[in-house]
C-alpha cells in the first residue's frame, strides 16, 4: 500500500465528512429495525468515529489498527460494541455501524477519483480491508461483552439456587438440591460460611437429601468448608448421606473422621438443639400457652 | 489501578512484607479476583516474602499481569541472593512436619497457587515463581 | 514503638488486632500478653481477629503460641471472628492451628472461657 492510497482516504473522509454522514446515518436508520438507538446517540456516535477515523487514516497507517495510532478509534469501537451488546444487539448488527460506512464511502471515492479507475480501486481495495478489519474488531468485543453478561447472570443463579435457611436461633440449614459441580460447590460455601457469620451461628446443617451424586472433588470441598466453619468457631453437621453416596464416599477413600454425620436433617436438627441448650416440649392439653389463657378471661 | 503491567517491589525489612501484601492485594483488585482469591494469592505471597527475608536476606518480588488465552492471571516472581536451598524436596517435605518456616512456606505457598515453579543453587540465591489464574 | 492495645474484661484479657502487623510486632504482642496475664493473673484470654484480612503461616504461629503459653499460665485463649475467605485460605494452606479455640464473637468467646472454667473447675467430680 503506497501513501497515495492513505492520502486519498483521509481527504475523501475529510472533504465530503458532513454528506458521507448524512448518508451513513440514513442507512443505518434503517437497518436498525428491530431495536432503536437513540437517534442523537447515534449521531455522535458516527460523527466521532468518521473523525478519529480520519485522524487514524491521515497518520499513514491504514493497513494496521492494532497500534497507537487507532488507539482512540479501537477504544471509541469498544464502547458502541459494548453498549450494544447491553442492549441485546447481534454481533452482525453491531457490526453494520462500521460496515454500513462503505457504500457512501466508496461512491464519494469513486467520484472523486473518477478519472483514475486504477487510482479509484487501489483506494476503494485499501478502504475496504481497512472498514473490514474495524468490522471484525466490534465484532470480537461484542463477544467478549456477551461472555461478561452470560458469566454475571450465571453467578446470580448460581447465588439464587442456594439459599441458606436459618431455623433456629444460631442454627442454619442448607439444603443442597441436583448436581453439584466443583464451581457450584465453591460459591454455595461460600455463601454459606458468610450466613454463619451474619447471623453468628453457631451450628450449620448441609443437608444433602437432594442430591443424587458426590464425586471426589465435591466431597472434598464439603468438608473444606466444614473444616473452614470450624476454624471460625462454628459447628457443621452433614445430613441426608444416601447410601449410594455414602459406598461412594468410603469407596473413594474420603475421611470424614471428625465430621458429624446424621441420615436426615430432622435428626441433624434435634442434635443441633441439645447442642444449643434448647429442647422441644409438648404444650399439654387443654392449656394453652399464656398468652390464650389471659384471652379465655378466667386468668389474669 | 496499576498501569503498568508489572512493578517491582524490594524486599529488604520487615515493614516490606506488609508492603508486599499490601500491593499483592491492590494488584488483585485490580484485576478482578474474587475474595477468596485474592486474599490466597496475600497469603502466598505473605509466605514467600517472609522466606525471601529471612532466608533469603533480602531480595525482590515483580508482580505481573498475566494472559494466557482467555484467562486472566497475577504472576509473582521471589528472588534472593543468599544462600539457597541445598535440598528442595526435603525442605517442602519437611515443611509440615519440623514446622519449620521455609518448608511451611514453600509449601503453603504451592497449595495456594495455581501454579508453582522452585530453583534454588546453593551459594547463589533462590527463585520461586507462583502464578493464580482468575 | 506501638504496641496492640490490651484490654481488661471481668477476669479476661482482650486484644483487638487491627492492623495488618508486621512480625516484630506480632512478637511484642505475645511478650506484652503473657507479661499481662500473670499481671492480671487473667483466665481468659480472647484475640479478636474479625479485622485479619490475612492470616499467614506465621501468624498462625504466633496464635497456636500464645494458645500454648496462656495454657501454662492457667488461661484459656479463643480467637473469634476470623473470616471467611481467611478460614478457608487456612484450610487450603493446611494450617490446623491445633490447640487454638474459636468463636464467632466475643460475647460467644466469653462465653466458652467461661464454660471451659466451669468444666475444669469441677472436673474431679465429673470424671466417668
Amino acid at each position: 500500500m503506497t501513501r497515495t492510497e492513505q492520502a486519498d482516504i483521509a481527504g475523501v473522509l475529510g472533504r465530503y465528512e458532513a454528506d458521507i454522514l448524512a448518508e451513513w446515518l440514513r442507512i443505518q436508520q434503517s437497518a436498525l429495525r428491530t431495536h432503536r438507538v437513540d437517534e442523537t446517540e447515534l449521531r455522535g456516535q458516527a460523527r466521532e468515529f468518521l473523525s478519529l477515523l480520519r485522524t487514524a487514516a491521515g497518520t499513514g497507517n491504514v493497513e494496521d489498527i492494532s497500534t497507537r495510532e487507532w488507539e482512540d478509534v479501537r477504544r471509541l469501537l469498544e464502547d458502541i460494541s459494548r453498549a450494544r451488546a447491553r442492549q441485546g444487539f447481534t454481533p452482525s448488527q453491531t457490526a453494520m455501524f462500521v460496515f454500513s460506512l462503505k457504500e457512501p464511502f466508496f461512491r464519494h471515492l469513486r467520484h472523486e477519483y473518477r478519472a483514475d479507475v486504477e487510482r479509484v480501486g487501489a483506494a476503494t481495495w485499501a478502504a475496504t480491508v481497512m472498514l473490514d478489519r474495524l468490522g471484525l474488531f466490534t465484532t470480537e468485543v461484542h463477544q467478549n461483552g456477551r461472555e461478561e453478561v452470560i458469566a454475571r447472570q450465571q453467578q446470580e443463579m448460581l447465588e439464587l439456587s442456594t439459599p441458606v435457611v436459618a431455623l433456629w436461633e444460631g442454627i442454619l440449614a442448607l439444603p443442597l438440591i441436583g448436581t453439584l459441580d466443583s464451581a457450584r460447590t465453591q460459591v454455595v460455601m461460600e455463601s454459606l460460611l458468610q450466613r454463619i457469620v451474619d447471623t453468628g451461628a453457631s451450628i450449620a446443617i448441609i443437608d444433602i437429601t437432594g442430591v443424587p451424586t458426590v464425586d471426589t472433588l465435591v466431597a472434598q470441598h464439603l468438608l473444606k468448608t466444614v473444616a473452614a466453619a470450624r476454624l471460625m468457631g462454628a459447628d457443621c453437621i452433614i445430613s441426608g448421606i444416601r447410601p449410594q453416596i455414602a459406598q461412594t464416599i468410603v469407596h473413594l477413600g474420603v475421611e470424614l473422621q471428625d465430621v458429624l454425620t446424621k441420615a436426615t436433617l430432622a435428626d441433624a436438627f434435634a442434635v443441633a438443639l441439645r447442642r444449643s441448650g434448647l429442647s422441644v416440649q409438648k404444650a399439654e392439653k387443654g392449656r394453652g400457652p399464656a398468652g390464650s389463657g389471659a384471652a379465655r378471661g378466667d386468668q389474669v | 489501578m496499576p498501569n503498568a503491567k508489572h512493578e517491582a517491589v524490594p524486599i529488604v525489612s520487615h515493614d516490606d512484607i506488609v508492603k508486599v501484601r499490601q500491593r499483592v492485594r491492590d494488584w488483585a483488585v485490580a484485576l478482578g479476583f474474587s475474595l477468596v482469591d485474592q486474599t490466597k494469592l496475600v497469603t502466598a505471597a505473605s509466605e514467600l516474602a517472609r522466606n525471601t527475608l529471612v532466608y533469603g536476606q533480602g531480595g525482590t518480588v515483580l508482580v505481573e499481569a498475566v494472559s494466557n488465552d482467555s484467562r486472566q492471571g497475577l504472576r509473582l516472581t521471589f528472588e534472593d541472593h543468599g544462600p539457597g536451598i541445598p535440598d528442595v524436596q526435603l525442605a517442602m517435605k519437611d515443611g509440615f512436619t519440623t514446622g519449620t518456616g521455609l518448608g511451611l512456606g514453600l509449601s503453603g505457598a504451592r497449595r495456594l497457587s495455581h501454579e508453582f515453579e522452585i530453583c534454588s543453587t546453593p551459594g547463589k540465591g533462590t527463585r520461586v515463581v507462583i502464578v493464580r489464574w482468575k | 514503638m506501638e504496641r496492640i492495645p490490651i484490654l481488661k474484661m471481668g477476669d479476661s484479657l482482650l486484644v483487638t488486632i487491627q492492623v495488618d502487623m508486621h512480625d516484630r510486632l506480632a512478637m511484642t504482642l505475645q511478650e506484652d500478653l503473657t507479661t499481662r496475664i500473670v499481671q492480671h493473673r487473667a483466665r481468659g484470654v480472647l484475640i479478636d481477629i474479625s479485622s485479619l484480612e490475612v492470616v499467614d503461616s506465621f501468624m498462625g504461629r504466633m496464635l497456636a503460641n500464645i494458645a500454648a503459653m496462656s495454657r501454662v499460665l492457667d488461661a484459656q485463649t479463643v480467637v473469634v471472628g476470623m473470616r471467611p475467605a481467611v478460614a478457608i485460605t487456612l484450610v487450603e494452606l493446611g494450617l490446623s492451628l491445633h490447640g487454638v479455640r474459636t468463636a464467632l464473637n466475643v460475647e460467644k468467646g466469653m462465653q466458652l472461657i467461661g464454660h471451659d472454667r466451669r468444666e475444669d473447675d469441677t472436673g474431679a467430680e465429673r470424671e466417668a
